[in-house]
């Protein structure tokens, strides 16, 4: 269980002028088990939150939970061992990291050629086309994205945070995306979209809005509010907050 | 064979043990084995120290291995190889030097290379250098290398410095003939106080000449490159240099490129960028379980690959 108590996050403190709240007290618990789809107008924090958990990004005020333990101030790298795994919304390029080397660092080994197969053909990509291939500029956006969701899956864990993961990728292999979450079942999986097809793979849905407590609820709940003309992330009351 | 002379050979040549076909292997000065084959010649110069390394017309897939050896201190080996590469040969040429000082004083390898390729002929030339020995001890690289290309050659450079150099200045020439190119690909790394200058200087004289330099460099420590380029375009010809550095410590990078076009269809970029490795790299590597460190000797090893 990830829990998220009381959670605040300001940016550009430093200058009163510029200084906004993008979170204000959000309470939030993601049980193991279940896919939330987080959605929310741009610049509702979405991607921070995300970036919290992780441990990127330290929240202004409020703790994190994992499993009961507090890890406010873990790193990085702490919350990875301890089984965090994200799938950035813009995968970062590297010059001379392949594919293979992306793979090896995810499972911390040598990966066989059968195994990094194995990871990338769950995401649509011919093994053979793209192991020794350098995570440059020389892929696109679509491709990038698909390696980054493939280094996730080889890395594991417990709690999967993936950002926008449909981002580039094209409409015919949405289901094909949708099947990677399915394949996490049994995995607590955080996903930040507004794709309609990603929030119906959804078991719970949470509509985040800066100025507002975030609205929490099942798939069936929340999906019919946020196909409302003019609904979508205004609607308040009705529903229970965390 | 001592075990050091090995150990440094594997380092610079990847050698475990003789190769095969045509090579030389130079120790402290002196010829330490070598062979010459029909299709490969190395003939040993009478004038200066060195060899001229001849391989003929039409020969296809073959290597030479040229490694030198360094296990003196206050010492320097000045060797002038030279390389005749005839008209549609393919080779791999592999070069390189591994120093190991045991004094306090200098151990300098100036390698004066010069290669003349004929018509349509390719090389591969692979180089490495690698300093080691007690502290205090000095390891210095001052290389030469001479470049022609005639019509449709192509000469391959890979030049790497692997690292416990404590000086190089090195120097390539080279005048591109017609629909000739040079692709050269060059790794540094320096660390604690030690100083790296690379100079390549490109003539494109043929017509459809073409170069393409890659420098990559990572100083760390105290260390200090300097990087200079420049290219001259003298026909319709395209160039393209690119220094790219990673600064980590209290190190420092200079790069200065210089571009000529000097004829009306004369194509010519130059790319430099030097700075810390990005954030967002660091972040995500420490992502998949990486700590910091391991983070960034992952996104150096890359770099450097």
């Amino acid at each position: 269980m990830l829990e998220l108590k009381h959670i605040c996050y300001d940016v550009d403190t430093d200058r009163p002028d510029k200084a906004r709240r993008i979170l204000s007290d959000v309470s939030l618990g993601f049980p193991k088990g279940t896919v939330t789809v987080i959605t929310g107008h741009n610049g509702s924090g979405k991607s921070t939150l995300i970036k919290l958990i992780m441990g990127i990004d330290k929240p202004t005020s409020g703790r994190i939970l994992f499993n009961g333990e507090d890890i406010t101030d873990a790193s990085v790298t702490e919350r990875a061992l301890k089984g965090m795994t994200i799938a950035f919304q813009q995968p970062v390029r590297f010059k001379g990291i392949t594919v293979r080397n992306l793979l090896d660092a995810a499972c911390r080994k040598t990966c066989t050629t059968g195994e990094a197969c194995k990871y990338l053909y769950s995401v649509g990509l011919c093994a053979k086309d793209y192991i020794d291939r350098p995570v440059d500029d020389t892929l696109s956006g679509g491709e990038l994205k698909r390696i980054e969701l493939a280094t996730a899956l080889a890395k594991g864990g417990e709690v999967f945070l993936l950002d926008e993961p449909e981002a580039g990728i094209d409409l015919w292999s949405f289901d094909e995306l949708v099947s990677v979450f399915e394949k996490l079942r049994d995995k607590t999986v955080v996903i930040v979209s507004h794709q309609s097809k990603i929030l119906q793979a959804a078991d719970r849905i949470v509509v985040l809005n800066s100025a507002a407590q975030p609205v929490v609820g099942s798939r069936d709940e929340i999906l019919p509010s946020l196909t409302d003309v003019g609904a979508p992330y205004c609607m308040r009351g009705g529903m229970a907050t965390e | 064979m001592e075990k050091l002379d090995r150990e440094l050979l594997e380092k610079i040549a990847e050698l475990h043990s003789v190769p095969e076909g045509s090579f030389n292997i130079r120790k402290n000065g002196e010829r330490l084995a070598a062979n010459s084959t029909e299709e490969i010649s190395i003939v040993q110069k009478t004038d200066k120290p060195g060899i001229d390394i001849i391989v003929a017309p039409g020969v296809k897939n073959k290597s030479v291995h040229i490694p030198v050896i360094l296990t003196v201190g206050d010492f320097t080996d000045t060797v002038y190889n030279d390389f005749f590469i005839g008209e549609d040969a393919d080779v791999t040429i592999v070069a390189g030097c591994g120093i190991h000082n045991p004094g306090k004083g200098k151990a300098e390898h100036d390698g004066v290379h010069t290669f003349r390729l004929g018509k349509h002929s390719r090389v591969k030339y692979v180089e490495r250098h690698y300093g080691e020995g007690v502290q205090g001890s000095k390891r210095v690289f001052d290389p030469v290398t001479n470049v022609f290309l005639e019509e449709g050659a192509v000469l391959e450079m890979d030049t790497t410095q692997l690292g416990g150099v404590t000086f190089t200045d090195r120097m390539t020439d080279a005048v591109i003939g017609d629909g000739a190119k040079l692709l050269v690909k060059e790794r540094l790394l320096t660390d604690g106080e030690e100083k790296a200058i690379s100079r390549f200087r490109v003539l494109l004289k043929g017509k459809d000449s073409t170069c393409d330099i890659v420098s990559r460099n990572v100083a760390r420590g105290n260390s200090r490159q300097e990087f200079y380029s420049d290219v001259v375009g003298e026909n319709s010809c395209f160039g393209h240099v690119e220094c790219d550095g990673i600064l980590l410590d209290g190190a420092r990078i200079l790069s200065t490129p210089q571009i000529d076009a000097a004829h009306p269809d004369a194509s010519l970029v130059h790319e430099a960028a030097v700075g810390k490795i990005a954030g967002d790299q660091l972040t995500k590597l420490m992502s998949l379980g990486l700590t910091e460190k391991e983070a960034e000797d992952a996104v150096i090893k890359g770099f450097l690959h």
